[in-house]
């Protein structure tokens, strides 16, 4: 587990782990399993009928974190994999995944992931993925993350989604189905430079009286890399929903932002925001007054949209 | 010491050539606070920001601690101890105000305390204010105070600060006047300030008049204010200098 450099350096990148993780976890490494470790409370089990994994959390499980991130380090790499997150109720519980891709060579390499979460009355699940790819080769970086939550009864997902940098193309699929009082927060950033592509399809879908929805989705599109936005939400309820989009465009790049509501009932109260523009002159004056050069502001301003 | 030698600005507009400056030359020494005062459209935006190296002179000179910074950059200037306060300072998404904070004060690991202090001379609670974003949920009068709080966060041999009154509310600008009274008195900074309010004008050691382009009249407040209150009386035709309004 973590042999190489490369391993350690992909893995700190997408989960912040350093040495062996604590808790449970499963690291999937060139379609294998590259270590894994179940505890007391969160039992992780390997599919039997396809690539993947089932996470189960027992009830009332509070503050463990579980990691599961995924990497790839040759090149021609391609795979599919399903995980399951079973949540039980009045649980409170961190995931990490992510995944890290490195390609020296010259064949495509590509992940694709479907996540599907279900999560029990009362718990709260802390959801972190981060993208990242590396490697000089010509052969291409990819990855197709797919996420698909039901929240029961008074359960929340806070999920926070970074590709960082180094993805050729990506094409996200996020749907979050929210019960009674449930509430679905996704933070999302995103990254592209170069000829990159990326495209994110959110739906949160508000079914349960009292339930809350907000997508905050910023994104910086560099050189000719292009991006395609379109998060919905759907009021089908007494309920709150809030689409905020902003976008940094540069160079020659292309943003489409289509943020949509729905409402299915008269007491859905629903909102959408778009921005898209590039930085303002006038902030990079504000910084350079303050000591940075004009490419240190540049990179000041972005890391903190992107933060 | 810095030295502006016959500053000309010109614009290019469809019907010729407008001097916006006009041959201004001024030496302000150290740990002086000049007032730059005067009409709407006169030229001291202009001038600050050429000192400042926003906008670069059409002709002329300018000389900080006897170097020639003329053709350098807002960024030199900056290091070698040039700040400017923003009439109207820019928005920012995703940074903080610690995050400026840090920048200004150049060291990463500026304390809670520090912040706290400078935050405190714009009438401002670091509590409240620093892990927020300066973006647009911020009202543009904590904007121009976290503005102003950068540039004491920086402590710069040269401090400009255009219009810090403006948008700032009467409480705010009480304390504010205190805190250039008493950077002056420390005598740490040479600051200049862009300034129609009498309050602050009365704390200068010498008030500079500009309009039209060029200096109309420089000297000390009690020269100068009488004159811009006679300025201001006669140049309304309703009010008249000891009488009412009509």
């Amino acid at each position: 587990m973590m042999d190489t450099e490369v391993d350690r350096e992909l893995l700190e990148k997408i989960a912040d782990l350093v040495g062996k993780p604590v808790g449970a976890f499963n690291i999937r490494k060139d379609t294998g399993c590259d270590g894994r470790q179940s505890t007391e409370h969160i039992e992780i089990t390997g599919k039997t009928d396809k690539a993947g994994i089932d996470i189960r959390v027992k009830p009332g499980t509070e503050g463990e974190t579980c990691h599961i991130p995924v990497i790839i380090t040759k090149p021609g790499v391609q795979e599919m994999v399903y995980n399951d997150f079973y949540i039980g109720e009045n649980s409170n519980v961190n995931i990490v995944a992510g995944c890290g891709i490195h390609n020296c060579g010259d064949q495509t390499s590509r992940h694709d992931g479907v996540h599907t979460f279900y999560v029990g009355k009362n718990s709260h699940v802390h959801y972190t993925e981060k993208h990242y790819g590396d490697g000089d080769g010509k052969g291409g970086k990819i990855m197709n993350p797919q996420t698909i939550v039901y929240l029961e009864e008074g359960a929340s997902i806070q999920m926070d989604t970074t590709q960082i940098r180094g993805i050729d193309s990506t094409k996200r699929y996020t749907k979050i189905v929210c019960g009674k009082n449930a509430e679905a927060v996704i933070t999302e950033r995103l990254l592209t430079h170069g000829e990159q592509v990326a495209e994110s399809d959110m739906e949160i879908v508000l079914d349960g009286e009292n339930s809350r929805g907000r997508v905050i989705s910023r994104s910086v599109a560099q050189d000719h890399s292009q991006q395609l936005f379109k998060p919905l939400v759907t009021g089908n309820a007494k309920c709150f929903g809030h689409v905020q989009c902003d976008s940094i465009i540069m160079g020659d790049a292309k943003i489409r932002s289509i943020p949509e509501i729905a409402a299915n009932c008269t007491e859905a109260q629903l909102i959408h925001e778009a921005a898209i523009g590039k930085i303002a002159g006038d902030q990079l004056l504000k910084l350079q007054t303050l000591g940075l050069t004009e490419e240190e502001a540049e990179d000041f301003i972005l890391k903190g949209f992107l933060a | 010491m810095l030295e502006l030698q016959h500053i000309y600005y010109t614009v290019h507009e469809p019907d010729g050539e407008l001097g916006i400056l006009k041959d201004i030359s001024l030496t302000i020494d150290d740990h002086r606070l000049v007032v730059f005062t005067g009409p709407n459209g006169g030229g001291k935006t202009t001038l600050a920001k050429i000192i400042m190296g926003l906008a670069k002179p059409t002709t002329g000179r300018i000389l900080w601690n006897g170097e020639d910074i003329t053709d350098l950059g807002i960024t030199e200037r900056a290091k070698r101890g040039i700040s400017y306060g923003f009439q109207q300072p820019p928005r920012f998404k995703g940074l903080t105000v610690r995050d400026l904070l840090t920048i200004a004060a150049g060291d990463e690991k500026l304390s809670k305390d520090r912040c706290c202090q400078y935050l405190t001379k714009v009438g401002l609670c670091a509590n409240d204010y620093l892990d927020r974003e300066v973006d647009a949920s911020l009202s543009g009068g904590e904007v121009k105070r976290i503005e102003i709080a950068t540039i004491l966060a920086r402590s710069a041999q040269l401090m400009i600060f255009d219009e810090p009154e403006a948008g700032i509310d009467l409480w705010s600008f009480a304390r504010l006047t205190e805190t250039f009274e008493q950077i002056h008195k420390a005598g740490s900074a040479t600051m200049i300030v862009i300034s129609h309010q009498e309050r602050i004008i009365s704390l200068a050691d010498e008030v500079v008049v500009i309009g039209e382009g060029s200096i109309r009249h420089r000297g000390s407040v009690d020269e100068i204010l009488p004159e811009i209150l006679a300025d201001t009386l006669g140049a309304c035709p309703v009010l008249t200098r000891g009488g009412a309004a009509l």
